[in-house]
Parts: structure tokens; C-alpha cells; sequence
């Protein structure tokens, strides 16, 4: 482990320092034709600023489209979250400051928004994280027709949210859908999934859980088979059973990978829109008619789109950027730790 | 415990596979309008085509109109850009009106929005009220299309007369009245009325069954026929002092502390079911809808609806077509609103689809298809809706009067019938969001 660390490290000083203190064998190795004559000429000048503008030259489509479609959509809804801007009249716009702000922060409806966002959040990532390496674990075993069971468990990412969705409806409908009639054998009153507050949570996340679980666990699948053999072998060796070798093995290998699927999973968690929206039916962006699931994404719908009320839309959509930022310094923190403690 | 190499080979191309096959279905699952559609207008062999933005089943299409025109004017393609759900429609339609580019050459108005159009879009239609005669239309039809000054942005296409379609089986089974003339009767007037034999139905009820899809339908249904609404004739708010409301909120709550009420929700999945399982008896039921309950009971239900005339006379839904000033093409556009709109292919949109027309004269000779009247038992649809037609009061409709209406059907309504609120826990919450739609 460590030895192969200190080779990382010093592959990497080295291709560091590599252009910088050995410039000729650099500009050979790049294999640019005959290195120029003088230091001073125009073509080694030409040549110079090639080398030092070309990368800049390749990666700037990047850049440039993220400026126009990231950035400056960026910027000019921070300018509409200050202003009282109406979907009817997008031409007059009159400065509010932080009034928008200051609405959110005395409206019921936006923290109510901010706790669904929390709750569904965290009882969709976590089962579903766990459930995608437990069945990574398993489809990580020498199986017959290991492909099949991989192919299955990534179909329901490869369907749309809209399809599943609509499918969820129907199961969950209180009278007459499947799962309340299950329930029925077993004696429990059939549960109104859509006008209750944990009832309702609950099917949302399950919705979420069914897509995005086989697409996790491929992910901790692709991890686990990066985890070189040997480590199972002298943990076999040393009497692990199959359970220790998955507690202090394969968890820690994973951990990595781990913490980028729990930030991946977090955002989208915050960001829930979809699947709340069309479990909501016809208005779906109230969330229910107590807004039981109404995320901040559906709030910020609701208000933009529905209601046309722009300016406070803008400034939910700045808040939640804002929250997602905390979340990924919470992120950077325990990363940090982690990687102390390891 | 590792799989071979081969594995992991197989398990990229496998994830490249899955990845190339989510972007397809992504691109399948997007809205199939594209908006910038008549950028090809005017060339193509002198061709001009023209396009319609319209929400849901307008049944242009379905009845063939477009075909006869494109008949009629061999240089002119019209296409139909379709997006299925009006609260996407709407928000769209505002900002490329305000863009001025990237509408469609006729855009279609719901009655819910066309207060909005009138107050904050006229100037981005066409007067429409110069280039016909307006005396065809229905008065308060066009009076909702028509700002203060006299323009008329939209010509009136259907309207939605009210009846109650119920099951004579059902009513059979529960020893009600099952002559449809009787049956209005027994309710005329008043919906608290309707609601008692409601009460009637449940006490000898077949099995699984209930007397009414929800309480909100009633309300909107109510509403339909009350003159005031949400707003005064000046335009101000005034949902909670309007008699109207109070009404037509009395009689749904009635519906909803009951246990009469299926407890749906229109136009969602359940609904639809319950229309084939045969899960309620009655529906307070637009013009519009019968080609609905028709589509979602399928043959199981033939012969066993009937058709009874409404409590009140009442109008629910409609729409209009404008033209907007981005268009290209206006003089065509304008033609093509005109002809759409016109009494004769009012009345062929009405034998394909039951669409009611909103111009009078093609009252007398409107013709529903023959098996529409054979699945409501022979029910006189045409008259039924006539006379509720004529008698609709005006009404006034305001600027947020679909997201107020969304705010009590949805949100008070709702809780009251699903969650045990009382009427005054959902009257509260209502208010609440009311007052957060109107930014008070």
C-alpha cells in the first residue's frame, strides 16, 4: 500500500518537473519537428506562445459554453431575485433588494419546503446507498449469467423518471392501487399515499430508491473490482470470513468511492423535482394538497412557473445554490478527515 | 471472488450501452413541440406553413379540419404543435409572446388564462374583433376575450355547458330515479339538492361504489354557474366575499365531510380507472368531457351512462385562439383563426370530439356521432347542453384566477376531503395560499 503511494507520488513530482527543468528533452519528447534555431527568432516565438496558448485553445469550448449557459444564467437570476419581476410582464422589472430574501426566510411554505427536501433527502440516499453495496457485494461473487443480473439492475435508471413514476401512481393509488391491497391481507387499512405526510415521503423516496439503486451499485461494482486480489487473499489467509473481509476490506477500499456517491446522491437529493412532481398529478407542484412533498425544487416551480412570480423564484433558486455550497464544504471537511484518520 | 478481466470489459461496454440508451429515452420523454417551427415558413415551393400551439386534445386534427383546409388552400401546411399539460403551456406561451419570437402562428388561449392575455398581453395579439362578426359568438364569450378598449384577442372556440352524466345501473342498484328528465328534476336549482340524492345513493349503494368522483368537481361545477367569481368587473380580488364562491364552497363541502365522494382527483391515473371500474356514479360534466368518460369507460360502459340536465346552468373550461403580432404569416394566420372558429367547423369539432361550439347558429343542426349516443343511452346531448348554453351567466374572470382556483380545489378542497380537515381548516389553508399566490 504505501509503496505503491510513494510510487504514485513520485511518477507525479516528476512529470511535475518535468518540462520546467529539462525544457529540451521536454520539447523532443512532444515531438514538434526540429526545435527552433535561436531563442530569439520569430518562429521560436510563435512556437513558444503555440505551446503555452494551445491548451487554453483546447479546453476552452468548455469554458465557453459553461459562461453561456452556466454563468451568465448564474449571475442574471441573482440579479431577478432582487428585483419583483412577473412571468406576464418580464420587460418591467423594479428593484426590491432583499425583500424576496426576506419573504423566504417569513414564508411557511419555503421551510416547509426545506424540511421535505431533508427528510425525503435523507430516507431516499441512505437505504439506497446501502442497498447498492450490499448488491454490488453479491453481483461481485462468481455468478452464472452475471451479465443478465447487472443488465437488470440498470434498467430502471435507464427508464424515465416520467414512466416510473406514473407507474408508482397507480400502485400507490389509495383505492384500488396494488400496494394498498396487499396491505389488505395482512389487515392494515388502506394508507392514503398521497394526502399523507409520512405516506406520501415514503412513496416519493421509494421512487427514487427504484431508479438510482442499481445505478449506485454498478458504480461500488466498478470500485470493488479495482481492489486487487491479493488483500482478499492474505485477509483469507489470516482467517477472514467472507463478512470480515467485507467489513475491513472491501468498506475501506471503498470509501472513496463511497463519499462521491453520497455528494452525488445529496445533490440530486436536493435538487428533487421529478418524480415529486408527477406523483403529484395534476398540481403537482403544491406537493400535495398539505405540501407534505413539496421539495424547494417544486417550490421554485411553483412560484416561477405556476404562480409567475419570477423574482422570488430567482431568489429560492440562489438559496439553494447556497445550500449546496455548505453541503459540499460539509463534504470537503469529513473528506479531509478521513483522509487524516486513513 | 473477482470476475476476469473479460467481465470488467463487458461491464464498460455494458455501462456505455446503458448510458447511449438513457440519453435515447430522455430524448423520447421530451415535449415533441420544438417552437421554432416556422422558421421553414414561406419557402418550400411557395408553400406557407403555418403553425398552431395548442394544449391537450383540441380535436382539430381529429376531426380533420386541418386536412379540409390545406385542401381548400393547396398553399398552405398547417402543423399542430401539442403540449399535453396546460400549466406547461401557459408559462411557455407567456415568455415567447414577451420574446416576441418562437410563438406559434395561432396560439391557443385557456379560459383560465385569457384574463391574463387580456390585461397583460393585448398588445401582443392581433385584433381579431375587426376582422369578423362578432354578434356569432356567444356574448359573454367574447366579452372574456376583449380587453377595455374593444380589442378582441382571441376568437372563442368551444365552451363548456354543464350536465351531469350518471350511471343508470348504478342508479338502478340503488333504487333511485333513473328517467334523466325526472332525475333534473329532483336537483334543479340548487346543488345542495344534488347532493341530497347523493345521500339517497350511498344509503342502498352497490358495493365499492360511491355517488360523485370529488368534491372538487362539484365546486368547480358550482362555481361554473355563479356570476361572481374571483374578481369584481374592475378587476380587484374579491374570492373571499364573493357569493359565488361561498356557494359553490358550501355545496362541495357538503360532498366532502360525506362519505359520498370517491375522494379522486381529476384528470389523474386513478380517475381514469375508476371511470372503467365503474367507481362512481355521477360526474358533474362539461360538453368537453363526455368524449372523456366515453374514451376511459371503454365498451365496458356502453348503454349504462345517461345524460341528465345540470342543477344550474353553468359553463366549465373553453378556449380561444389568437393570433399573435410575432407571427409571420398574420394574414394567413388571421384566415385560418377565422375559418377554425367558424360555425360550421364548431359543429364538425363537436360530432368527432363533443367540443361544444360557443357561436349559436350552429346550434341547430349539431350532430354527435352515433355511438356517442349510443353509449349515453340515446340521451338528447344536444339539447341538454343547448339550453344550459344559453343561460350561462357572464362571469368575470381576473389575472390569477387559475392558480386561486387551483389554491381552493386542490389545497382546501383536498384536505378537507382527504385528510379530515375540517371546513375551516381547509378554508384557512386556502387563504394562506391565496394570499401566497397573490404576494400579500
Amino acid at each position: 500500500m504505501t509503496s505503491s503511494k510513494q510510487a504514485l507520488a513520485r511518477s507525479a513530482s516528476s512529470a511535475d518537473a518535468a518540462p520546467g527543468s529539462q525544457p529540451g528533452a521536454a520539447r523532443r519528447a512532444h515531438g514538434r519537428g526540429t526545435p527552433p534555431p535561436g531563442p530569439g527568432s520569430w518562429r521560436s516565438r510563435l512556437y513558444r506562445w503555440d505551446m503555452k496558448a494551445s491548451p487554453y485553445a483546447f479546453i476552452s469550448p468548455f469554458f465557453l459554453f459553461f459562461g453561456a449557459f452556466g454563468l451568465v444564467p448564474l449571475l442574471y437570476t441573482a440579479w431577478y431575485s432582487l428585483h419583483n419581476v412577473q412571468l406576464s410582464n418580464l420587460d418591467q422589472q423594479t428593484w426590491v433588494g432583499l425583500d424576496n430574501y426576506q419573504n423566504l426566510m417569513s414564508s411557511d411554505f419555503f421551510w416547509n419546503a426545506l424540511q421535505n427536501t431533508f427528510t425525503i433527502g435523507v430516507i431516499s440516499t441512505v437505504p439506497q446507498l446501502i442497498m447498492a453495496i450490499g448488491i454490488a457485494h453479491l453481483l461481485n461473487y462468481k455468478l452464472r449469467g452475471s451479465t443478465v443480473w447487472r443488465v437488470v439492475m440498470l434498467t430502471p435508471y435507464a427508464t424515465s423518471v416520467a414512466a416510473a413514476t406514473l407507474v408508482f401512481v397507480l400502485l400507490y393509488s389509495w383505492d384500488g392501487g396494488m400496494i394498498n391491497w396487499l396491505l389488505g391481507f395482512v389487515g392494515v387499512d388502506p394508507i392514503n399515499w398521497r394526502e399523507s405526510t409520512w405516506g406520501s415521503q415514503f412513496a416519493v423516496s421509494s421512487i427514487v430508491i427504484w431508479r438510482w439503486t442499481g445505478y449506485n451499485a454498478l458504480i461500488y461494482l466498478a470500485a470493488m473490482q479495482a481492489i486487487p486480489a491479493d488483500l482478499y487473499e492474505s485477509a483469507a489467509l489470516d482467517g477472514a470470513g467472507r463478512w470480515q473481509q467485507f467489513r475491513h476490506v472491501t468498506i475501506p477500499m471503498l470509501r472513496p468511492t463511497i463519499l462521491f456517491t453520497v455528494v452525488v446522491s445529496t445533490i440530486g437529493a436536493t435538487q428533487l423535482f421529478g418524480e415529486p412532481l408527477l406523483f403529484g398529478g395534476v398540481s403537482g407542484s403544491k406537493g400535495g394538497s398539505g405540501h407534505d412533498y413539496q421539495t424547494l425544487g417544486l417550490y421554485m416551480y411553483d412560484q416561477g412557473w405556476i404562480i409567475g412570480n419570477l423574482g422570488k423564484a430567482s431568489a429560492i433558486a440562489w438559496t439553494m445554490f447556497l445550500i449546496l455550497l455548505i453541503v459540499a464544504a460539509i463534504n470537503l471537511l469529513i473528506t479531509r478527515r478521513l483522509r487524516k484518520s486513513q | 471472488m473477482r470476475t476476469s478481466t473479460r467481465g470488467s470489459r463487458r461491464l464498460m461496454a455494458l455501462a456505455a450501452v446503458a448510458a447511449l440508451t438513457t440519453g435515447l429515452l430522455a430524448g423520447c420523454a421530451e415535449d415533441s413541440d420544438d417552437g421554432s417551427s416556422n422558421s421553414d415558413g414561406g419557402s418550400g415551393g411557395g408553400k406557407t406553413t403555418l403553425t398552431i400551439g395548442t394544449f391537450g386534445v383540441f380535436g382539430y386534427k381529429q376531426a380533420g379540419l386541418y386536412d379540409e383546409y390545406m385542401k381548400i388552400n393547396p398553399d398552405i401546411t398547417i402543423k399542430e404543435n401539442v403540449t399535453t399539460r396546460t400549466d406547461v403551456y401557459w408559462p411557455k406561451t407567456l415568455t415567447r409572446l414577451q420574446a416576441g419570437s418562437g410563438t406559434d402562428d395561432l396560439q391557443a388561449i385557456e379560459i383560465g388564462n385569457v384574463a391574463e392575455a387580456v390585461q397583460t398581453q393585448a398588445d401582443k395579439f392581433v385584433d381579431l374583433g375587426k376582422e369578423v362578426d362578432k354578434s356569432q359568438w356567444l356574448d359573454w364569450k367574447t366579452a372574456q376575450a376583449t380587453t377595455k378598449d374593444g380589442k378582441t384577442i382571441g376568437l372563442g372556440t368551444d365552451i363548456g355547458p354543464m350536465a351531469i352524466c350518471y350511471r343508470k345501473d348504478l342508479f338502478e342498484a340503488a333504487g333511485l330515479e333513473t328517467d334523466r328528465v325526472k332525475l333534473a328534476e329532483q336537483w334543479k336549482g340548487d346543488w345542495s339538492k344534488y347532493v341530497d340524492v347523493g345521500k339517497e345513493y350511498m344509503k342502498k349503494a352497490p358495493k365499492g361504489t360511491k355517488f360523485v368522483d370529488s368534491a372538487s368537481s362539484v365546486y368547480n361545477a358550482a362555481l361554473g354557474g355563479e356570476d361572481q367569481r374571483y374578481y369584481d368587473a374592475d378587476g380587484n380580488v374579491i374570492w373571499d366575499k364573493s357569493t359565488g364562491v361561498k356557494k359553490a364552497w358550501d355545496a362541495s363541502m357538503e360532498v366532502a365531510t360525506s362519505n359520498m365522494s370517491a375522494k379522486l382527483k381529476q384528470f389523474d391515473k386513478p380517475w381514469d380507472q375508476a371511470f372503467a371500474n365503474a367507481g362512481f356514479a355521477t360526474v358533474a360534466c362539461p360538453a368537453w368531457m363526455i368524449g372523456y368518460i366515453q374514451e376511459k369507460s371503454g365498451d365496458s360502459g356502453k348503454g349504462k351512462w345517461d345524460v341528465a340536465a345540470a342543477p344550474t346552468a353553468a359553463n366549465w373550461g373553453g378556449a380561444f385562439v389568437g393570433v399573435p403580432t410575432a407571427s409571420k404569416h398574420q394574414k394567413e394566420a388571421i384566415a385560418l383563426a377565422k375559418w377554425l372558429t367558424a360555425p360550421e367547423q364548431q359543429a364538425k369539432v363537436f360530432a368527432k370530439q363533443a367540443s361544444f361550439p360557443s357561436t349559436p347558429s350552429a346550434y341547430a343542426n349539431l350532430k354527435p356521432q352515433a355511438d356517442t349516443t349510443a353509449f349515453f343511452s340515446d340521451a338528447p346531448i344536444t339539447q341538454i347542453f343547448s339550453d344550459s348554453a344559453k343561460t350561462i351567466p357572464t362571469q368575470i374572470f381576473g389575472v390569477k384566477d387559475q392558480p386561486i382556483n387551483t389554491a381552493i380545489s386542490d389545497i382546501g378542497i383536498l384536505q378537507v376531503e382527504q385528510k379530515g380537515k375540517t371546513p375551516d381548516q381547509g378554508w384557512d389553508a386556502a387563504t394562506k395560499e391565496i394570499k401566497d399566490v397573490l404576494g400579500q
